[in-house]
């Protein structure tokens, strides 16, 4: 079901330039401009299927912004989709970095600047907040204490702890394995 | 062409042992481009971490093309950046495709099923470092400053496009655009 079109890539490039312009405050704002695009606007795919890309993008090396944006093109046209929105990800950020880089001491010292960005600090956090909300009442919703008690672990271990990130997936996966393996046994 | 080549390369494997992306990578990014290769100095490096907390993009994508920028000019920036996105979005493919073809395995299922959750958990985590920096100014939450470091402003701003996002289902772009304007009448 992939659309290989030109209209689709067109929306794809502009989409994923748009995004990716506005990603202030860390890459994961990415995650909700996806779903208020591709999931609500565009129904190319489920809310469901956007937490498995995003876990992907998570789990793999590199910014989870440019992944999710990549598997999300991937996802609606196919390698060309790929290629296009990873493309339209990474200009914003090369063009507006080349800019600064020409002139970057009157940027960090520009006071209008630094208001608009210590506003958009707290919209982000509302953001953030508001898809956290709705992912968490996802995953709840199948009702099992084993992925639900997997949330506030995965948080402790990385906000309290510090622990890796990379250890902190590879864990993850350790325990579902081993809980499939008992429960079959148990079955079996 | 040579310096271009080292360019990618060196990019690429900050891009293929940056999992997790954000702050944690800082470090990483900063042998290779400070201690190892002496491409740019601290001061210099503590600058782009400034502007990339201002500009939009991921931190691994604005260090790329302003290290690439000084080093090799466009084409510098641009293969910088090719290579730090490259093994991210090609692992990220595959790890989908594969959890794609075996969506029926109980392995791969619960596998997926685990790390959406613990994905999330590490969303909330980056969520809380977001609000915290938003509240108050900081990295980390400290005790003794958790009622006189509170910035009012950034709390009623969040309150605000709390509220919208969660009572509209806004587009984030603009309540990005409207957590500047209102960061502009606070702070300026």
């Amino acid at each position: 079901m992939l659309k290989t079109d030109r209209k689709t890539y067109l929306w794809l490039l502009g989409v994923n330039l748009f995004i990716s312009a506005f990603t202030f405050g860390g890459g994961y704002v990415v995650v909700p401009m996806v779903r208020r695009f591709f999931v609500w606007k565009k129904r190319f795919f489920t809310e469901d299927d956007l937490m498995n890309m995003a876990a992907v993008a998570q789990s793999t090396p590199g910014a989870i912004a440019i992944n999710l944006s990549a598997l999300a093109g991937y996802r609606v046209a196919g390698l060309a989709g790929l290629v296009i929105s990873c493309i339209a990800a990474v200009t914003p950020p090369l063009v507006i970095l080349g800019a600064v880089s020409a002139f970057y001491s009157a940027f960090i010292s520009n006071t209008v600047a630094a208001a608009v960005l210590k506003g958009m600090e707290a919209g982000v956090a509302a953001i953030m907040v508001d898809l956290i909300i709705d992912m968490c009442a996802m995953i709840l919703k199948e009702r099992s204490a084993f992925l639900s008690l997997m949330i506030p672990a995965a948080f402790a271990a990385n906000f309290i702890l510090h622990i890796n990130v990379a250890l902190i997936l590879i864990v993850c996966c350790g325990l579902c394995i081993a809980r499939v393996f008992w429960r079959r046994r148990e079955n079996g | 062409m040579s310096m271009i080549w080292v360019l990618f390369w060196t990019f690429l494997k900050i891009g293929l042992f940056s999992i997790g992306g954000g702050y944690a990578i800082i470090p990483l990014i900063r042998e290779q481009v400070v201690d190892r290769s002496g491409w740019i100095s601290t001061k210099m490096f503590t600058d782009i971490i400034t502007i990339s907390q201002m500009t939009p993009g991921p931190l691994a994508v604005n260090t790329s093309t302003f290290v690439g920028l000084q080093i090799g000019g466009a084409a510098g920036a641009i293969a910088a950046t090719a290579g730090c996105v490259l093994c991210g979005v090609v692992i990220s493919l595959f790890l989908y495709y594969f959890f794609q073809k075996h969506k029926k395995s109980t392995y791969v299922f619960e596998v997926l099923n685990g790390l959406k959750s613990a994905s999330l958990g590490l969303i909330i985590s980056a969520a809380a470092t977001i609000v915290i920096l938003a509240f108050w100014g900081t990295q980390t939450l400290e005790r003794d400053r958790l009622l006189t470091g509170l910035n009012p402003a950034a709390l009623v701003i969040f309150l605000i496009m709390f509220a919208i996002i969660r009572k509209k289902k806004i587009n984030p772009i603009m309540i990005m655009l409207l957590s500047g304007v209102t960061g502009l009448i606070f702070y300026l």
